[in-house]
């Protein structure tokens, strides 16, 4: 296991400059996400179209694999609606959590960057925070909503 | 180097782990703190004692079971003398400190009132701080803490400050976990005994590290882990004064903590039996005693001197590192050295140095209070055993450029 396999460019490169950075003021639905035991914290500002989220952003503080993995998810869900999202969130948790030796599924684009997350069983928590914090988000899209990891 | 005659390559060659590898690469494990190795002597004495002596204790006739109570008693009087405590009935085996600590907090703490105080530190482990929580939100208690500076040591005069009439116990850690702080123990003990307050002393991360005399320290508790001390988990020791012990009621009921049980009233055992309900961790404190016996061999003082030699080393080369930060830098420290390194967030660092073969804590050591007081969501930590070699330190000081080559 290389340090690249799962530090890769893609990540560095969206940990140094994360895309769709802030926060969306106003805002159609929002969540926090906390993950206590890192200390990762994470705010998700979302515009609808209907069930289609036109825009968004994320806010916080987090490791590079939480930082890279949230940059990523606002570039891929944009766009999509509520269906589509939740196909792509399971195709990322079944990369993320998937045997060491499994193929990383296709249709992924760029998020297939995180399948190196798999092999650090303690860092995959990281990489799917901003997936539950989006669930919640669009889950509770008439307030504000907050989740945590543990 | 070191000035010493201490041979650590012998003392490695002592515990099987640091021989393996992990993935593909030398083990450089600087993790102690967390959690000491094992050397063979403690091995091979819990693997002898399941293999050939194992019954129930304090219970049986029959000669295994004697054998197997006199290898468990032997082990408290090997902890007495280790301590240097008065009697074998003031020592009390628990699960590890958490337990101990939660055993004076249900049990001596049964006689607080509201209005009444207990002190900590700002630098105390969580399980020297949530048990006087749970005990104040139960009693009516107030929790006071005593503030620290941005060096990570005790801030002395608040301290002579938050002393008050109402003060009933004073929680101190010996050695803070997160920074390493040695903490001024004796000028905190007299001015709690001054004040007819107890001293409760956390002792994790000072047992395996600096010779423990209680009767000369004078605290009315002091609580240890095996593991921190080379030996096995799930066993650690209360140590109590025994006028202090003697007011204390039991705590759990059960087995071996009885003298007679009927349905209209139960009479319950001497000390220290009377805190240590059910069937002990038999083989924990064979293998506590195995540990001692190991760490004696080695001379506590050489092994103290051999990591203080590290602690300096290893401080001068880090902040050699640009954009490296050491958090806690007090004058009096244990070999632990909590960090962190700009650009890189602490969890990122100790995944990329467990690809390196380097295990180090990164993380809030179960202290949040003093990751807030520093404004850092976590550092890593490298800790020191009797073990750990020049070569650990390098792999470390390697693993770390390689981390601000890829975030660079």
């Amino acid at each position: 296991m290389d340090l690249k396999d799962l530090y890769r460019d893609v990540i560095l490169d969206h940990n140094k400059n994360p895309r769709n950075f802030g926060k969306l003021d106003p805002c159609d639905t929002s969540a926090d996400g906390h993950n206590p035991l890192c200390g990762d914290r994470l705010t998700l500002t979302l515009r609808l179209e209907g069930d289609r989220v036109s825009d968004i952003r994320f806010d916080g503080k987090g490791c590079a694999i939480s930082t890279a993995s949230a940059s990523l998810m606002t570039e891929a869900v944009k766009g999509l609606d509520a269906r589509a999202i939740a196909a792509l969130r399971g195709l990322v948790h079944d990369t993320l959590t998937a045997s060491g030796d499994s193929a990383v599924p296709h249709g992924l684009g760029k998020l297939a960057a995180l399948a190196g997350v798999r092999e650090y069983p303690a860092r995959v928590k990281c990489a799917s925070l901003c997936w539950h914090t989006l669930n919640a988000a669009l889950a509770h899209r008439d307030g504000t909503a907050a989740v945590s990891t543990e | 180097m070191n000035g010493t005659t201490y041979d650590v390559e012998r003392v490695r060659a002592d515990f099987p782990i640091l021989s393996t590898q992990v993935r593909g690469k030398r083990l450089a494990f600087l993790d102690t703190a967390a959690s000491a190795q094992r050397p063979n002597a403690v091995i091979e004495a819990v693997a002898h004692y399941e293999r050939t002596q194992h019954a129930n204790v304090h219970r049986g006739v029959y000669l295994l079971s004697q054998q197997a109570t006199d290898a468990f008693e032997g082990a408290r009087r090997r902890v007495q003398r280790f301590l240097n405590a008065a009697s074998e009935r003031e020592i009390i085996f628990t699960r590890g400190t958490t337990e101990s600590i939660n055993l004076v907090a249900q049990s001596w703490g049964r006689s607080l009132a509201a209005g009444d105080e207990i002190l900590i530190s700002w630098m105390e482990h969580h399980a020297n701080i949530v048990p006087w929580q749970m005990l104040c939100e139960r009693s009516g208690a107030v929790l006071k803490v005593i503030p620290i500076d941005r060096r990570g040591e005790l801030d002395m005069q608040a301290f002579e400050r938050l002393l008050s009439p109402r003060t009933r116990l004073v929680a101190m850690t010996q050695v803070s976990n997160s920074l390493g702080t040695i903490t001024p123990l004796a000028a905190i003990i007299a001015a709690a005994k001054a004040n007819g307050s107890l001293v409760l002393v956390d002792g994790a991360q000072a047992v395996a590290h600096q010779r423990i005399d209680l009767q000369a320290l004078g605290c009315d508790f002091y609580a240890f882990s095996s593991h921190k001390l080379y030996g096995p988990t799930g066993i650690g020791v209360l140590w109590a004064r025994e006028a202090v012990l003697e007011q204390m009621p039991p705590w759990q009921g059960g087995g071996d903590m009885i003298r007679t049980v009927s349905f209209s009233k139960t009479t319950y055992n001497d000390l220290p039996y009377r805190f240590e309900a059910g069937t002990p961790n038999i083989s924990g404190a064979i293998g506590l005693a195995a540990a001692i016996d190991y760490l004696d061999s080695l001379g506590l003082e050489a092994v103290a001197a051999h990591e203080h030699g590290l602690l300096q080393r290893a401080t001068s080369a880090l902040l050699d590192i640009p954009g490296l930060q050491i958090i806690g830098e007090a004058e009096h420290k244990t070999g632990v050295i909590s960090f962190t390194l700009e650009g890189v967030h602490p969890h990122d660092l100790g995944t990329i140095l467990d690809t390196l073969g380097v295990a180090v804590r990164a993380g809030h050591h179960c202290a949040m209070p003093v990751m807030d007081f520093f404004d850092v969501p976590a550092t890593a930590r490298a800790s020191f055993g009797c073990y750990t070699n020049d070569a650990d330190i390098e792999q470390l000081l390697d693993a770390l450029h390689r981390a601000r080559e890829v975030f660079g």
